[in-house]
C-alpha cells in the first residue's frame, strides 16, 4: 500500500508540471514574429480577408480567451493544422512517431548494453586498461557533437569502407515499406516475412542508432562506474565477503543490483539529451521522424507544427520521468520504509 | 569542513604569505600533479588567443568566394582546403572561434548571473520567492532542453541574440539549483550571524559574505556548462537556427559540409567539427580539473 501511495503522489506531482508545459508552449507561440493570418491569407490578400482569417483563427481575441481555446483544442486532441503539409499536426506527429521511437529505442538498447558492462568492469578492475578505456569513452563521449559523429561514421563506413548503406532514410531505394503493423519497419517486415526488406531496414537503422548510442553511452557508463565503485566499497558488501559468499554472487546480487539504482535515475537525464539529439541525428541521416518534421516546420515558420512538436516532446519527457520514478520506487525497497 | 578554498601546502609559512601567493602555490601544485589539467589550461589559453588575434592573422578573407577554387582538398595554399564557394576553410574555422566563444561565453555569463541571483535569493530568504522560482525552474527542466531552445529561437526570431538568450534560459536551472543549495547551507553559519550582529544589512551579507564562498562549486559548473553551451549553439546552427550564411560558425560550417561529406569532400565538415570537439573537450577537462582544485572530495 505504501508503494502505491508513493506512486500516486508522484503522478499527482506531474500534473502541475504538465500545466506549466501547456502554459509555456502557448506563450512561446504567441510570441512568434509575424502574423499567421497574413501567412494563411497569402500574398494577394486584402486587409479585410486577413482580418477575417484572423477572426477565424482567433488571434484577435485577448490572451486568456485564446489560451482557453487552446486548452480546449488540446483536450480534444487538436494540435492545429500544419501549414507546410496541410495535414493536422497530431496526425503528422503520430505518423512519424514510430520512426523516431524505433531509432531511439534501438540506440538506448545498444548504449545500455555497452555502457553498463563497461562501467561495471571499469569499477571492478580499477586502474586497468578497461578503466582507462571507460574514462576515455566518457570524456570523449560528452565532448563529441552528435551530428559530427554521425557524419564521421557516414564518411568512414559508407564512403571509405562501403559497408554501410547511403544515409537516405529508413529503407533503401530497392525495397518498399511493408504493411503497417507496429510502425517499426524491422518488426513489420519480419511479420510480413519480407526478409530482404527486414535486412535493409536493419542496415539503414545501424549507423543512426550507433551515432545516438555513442552520445548516450558516456553518462550511463560514468554513472554505472561511479555507483558501482560506491557499492563495492560499502559495508554490506564487506559483510557479504566476510560471510564467505562467492565472488560472483557478491558482485552480481549485492553490488550490481544496488549500483543500478542511481543509473535508473540518470536515465531521466539521458532521455532529455536523447530527445534533443534525436533531432540532429534525424537530420544527418534523413530519418523521417518527428525531429525532421520539426526542422522542416521551423524553416517555414509553421508555428502550429513547432508548437505541437515542443508540446509532445515535453509531455513525452514528463511521462518518461514518471515511469522512471515509478520504476525506482518499485525496485528500491528503502522507499517503502521512508514513505 | 572549511569554506576556505585554497589550502596552504606550507603550514609553517602560512602567516607570512598572502592569500594570493598561497593560492598560486596551490594552483602550481595541482597543475604539476595533474598534467591533464595543465594541458586543459594551455588549450584554453590557446583558444582565447585564437579568438582574440585569429581574425587579424588569417591568410585569406573568410568571406571571399572564388568559384574556380571550389572544393579543393587541403594544400599548402589552403591548409584546410576550400569549400563549395571557394572560401578558405582554415580562415573560416579561425574566425568562427571568436563567434562561437562569444556566443557561449555570453550565454553562460547571462545564465550564471541570473541563475545565481535567483538561487541565492531563493536559498537565503525562502518563502514565496523560493516556491515561485522553484516552480519556474521545474517547468524549464520539464522540457528536453534542446527542444526548448528550438522552441524559444523559433518563437523569438532567428538571430544570434536569440540563440544566446535561449541557451541562457535552458542553462539557468543548473546555476539556480547550485546557488540555492549552497546559500541555504550557509544561511546561518557562524560568520553570517556575526555579520548580522555587527549590523550588516541582509543584502550585504548575501552578496559580500555568502556569495564568494559559494563561487567554487559554481566555477566548476560554469566550465562544464561552457562546453555544453558550445555544443548547444552549434546544434542549433546545424539545424539552421540563428546563424545565417555566409557567417562563419562551426555548426553552420558542419551543416554545409554535411552535403559534401557523402561524396567524399571530407575537409568541409571535419575541420570545423574537430574544432568544436576540441573546444568542448578543453572545457570539460577544465571543469574536471577545477573540480579537483576546488573540492578533492568530489573527484571521480
Amino acid at each position: 500500500m505504501g508503494q502505491l501511495a508513493i506512486i500516486f503522489a508522484r503522478v499527482l506531482q506531474a500534473v502541475p508540471t504538465l500545466i506549466g508545459i501547456v502554459i509555456v508552449t502557448f506563450l512561446l507561440t504567441r510570441a512568434l514574429p509575424g502574423d499567421p493570418a497574413a501567412y494563411f491569407a497569402g500574398a494577394a490578400a486584402t486587409p479585410e480577408s486577413i482580418a477575417e482569417i484572423r477572426a477565424k483563427l482567433g488571434t484577435d481575441q485577448p490572451l486568456p480567451v485564446q489560451f482557453w481555446r487552446y486548452v480546449q483544442d488540446l483536450g480534444s486532441g487538436n494540435l492545429g493544422q500544419s501549414v507546410s503539409t496541410g495535414q493536422p499536426v497530431a496526425t503528422e506527429l503520430l505518423k512519424r512517431l514510430p520512426a523516431s521511437l524505433e531509432l531511439t529505442l534501438t540506440a538506448l538498447l545498444l548504449s545500455v548494453a555497452v555502457a553498463i558492462p563497461l562501467g561495471v568492469l571499469a569499477a571492478v578492475r580499477q586502474d586497468t586498461w578497461i578503466d582507462q578505456l571507460c574514462r576515455f569513452v566518457v570524456t570523449a563521449g560528452v565532448s563529441l557533437p552528435t551530428f559530427f559523429t554521425g557524419l564521421l561514421l557516414v564518411y568512414v563506413f559508407y564512403f571509405l569502407l562501403g559497408v554501410a548503406p547511403a544515409p537516405l532514410g529508413r529503407l533503401d531505394l530497392m525495397h518498399i515499406t511493408p504493411p503497417h503493423v507496429t510502425g517499426f519497419l524491422v518488426f513489420d517486415s519480419l511479420i510480413a516475412r519480407e526478409w530482404g526488406t527486414a535486412w535493409s531496414a536493419v542496415k539503414q537503422l545501424l549507423l543512426p542508432s550507433i551515432t545516438l548510442a555513442l552520445f548516450t553511452l558516456a553518462p550511463i557508463a560514468r554513472m554505472t562506474r561511479a555507483s558501482m565503485l560506491q557499492a563495492l566499497s560499502s559495508e554490506y558488501l564487506r559483510t557479504a565477503r566476510a560471510a564467505g559468499l562467492s565472488r560472483g554472487r557478491v558482485l552480481m546480487v549485492y553490488a550490481f543490483r544496488n549500483a543500478l539504482l542511481p543509473v535508473v535515475t540518470t536515465l531521466g537525464m539521458v532521455f532529455s539529451f536523447t530527445l534533443g539529439a534525436n533531432v540532429l541525428v534525424e537530420k544527418v541521416f534523413a530519418w523521417p521522424g518527428i525531429g525532421s518534421f520539426a526542422i522542416e516546420a521551423l524553416v517555414v515558420s509553421d508555428y502550429a507544427a513547432v508548437q505541437g512538436f515542443v508540446l509532445s516532446m515535453a509531455v513525452l519527457f514528463v511521462l518518461l520521468n514518471l515511469v522512471i520514478d515509478t520504476l525506482y520506487t518499485l525496485i528500491d525497497p528503502r522507499v517503502q520504509v521512508d514513505g | 569542513m572549511t569554506d576556505a578554498v585554497l589550502n596552504s601546502p606550507i603550514p609553517a609559512a602560512a602567516s607570512r604569505t598572502s592569500a594570493w601567493s598561497r593560492g598560486f602555490a596551490h594552483f602550481r601544485y595541482v597543475m604539476t600533479s595533474n598534467p591533464v589539467t595543465f594541458l586543459a589550461f594551455v588549450m584554453l589559453a590557446a583558444m582565447i588567443a585564437v579568438a582574440v588575434f585569429g581574425p587579424m592573422m588569417v591568410p585569406h578573407d573568410p568571406l571571399a568566394t572564388a568559384a574556380d577554387k571550389a572544393l579543393k582538398p587541403p594544400t599548402w595554399q589552403h591548409w584546410f582546403g576550400t569549400d563549395q564557394l571557394g572560401r578558405d576553410v582554415f580562415s573560416r574555422v579561425v574566425v568562427a572561434t571568436r563567434l562561437d566563444l562569444l556566443i557561449s561565453v555570453s550565454a553562460v555569463a547571462l545564465s550564471f548571473v541570473c541563475g545565481a541571483m535567483m538561487g541565492a535569493c531563493a536559498g537565503y530568504w525562502g518563502g514565496w520567492f523560493d516556491k515561485l522560482s522553484g516552480r519556474l525552474l521545474d517547468t524549464i527542466m520539464a522540457f528536453p532542453l534542446f527542444v526548448l531552445a528550438m522552441g524559444i529561437v523559433a518563437a523569438a526570431g532567428n538571430t544570434i541574440q536569440n540563440i544566446v538568450i535561449a541557451t541562457a534560459i535552458i542553462n539557468l536551472p543548473f546555476y539556480a539549483r547550485v546557488a540555492r543549495a549552497e546559500v541555504s547551507i550557509r544561511r546561518n553559519a557562524g560568520y553570517v550571524q556575526a555579520a548580522r550582529l555587527s549590523g550588516n544589512s541582509e543584502l550585504r551579507i548575501l552578496i559580500a559574505k555568502i556569495l564568494p564562498n559559494t563561487l567554487p562549486p559554481m566555477m566548476v559548473q560554469l566550465s562544464l556548462n561552457m562546453g555544453w553551451a558550445i555544443l548547444n549553439a552549434a546544434g542549433l546552427s546545424f539545424i539552421g537556427l540563428g546563424v545565417r550564411p555566409p557567417t562563419a560558425e562551426w555548426g553552420i560550417m558542419v551543416a554545409e559540409g554535411a552535403n559534401y561529406i557523402v561524396s567524399g569532400e571530407w575537409w568541409l565538415a571535419l575541420f570545423p567539427g574537430a574544432a568544436l570537439m576540441l573546444a568542448v573537450f578543453t572545457f570539460n577537462l577544465l571543469g574536471d580539473g577545477l573540480r579537483d582544485l576546488v573540492d578533492p572530495q568530489r573527484r571521480t
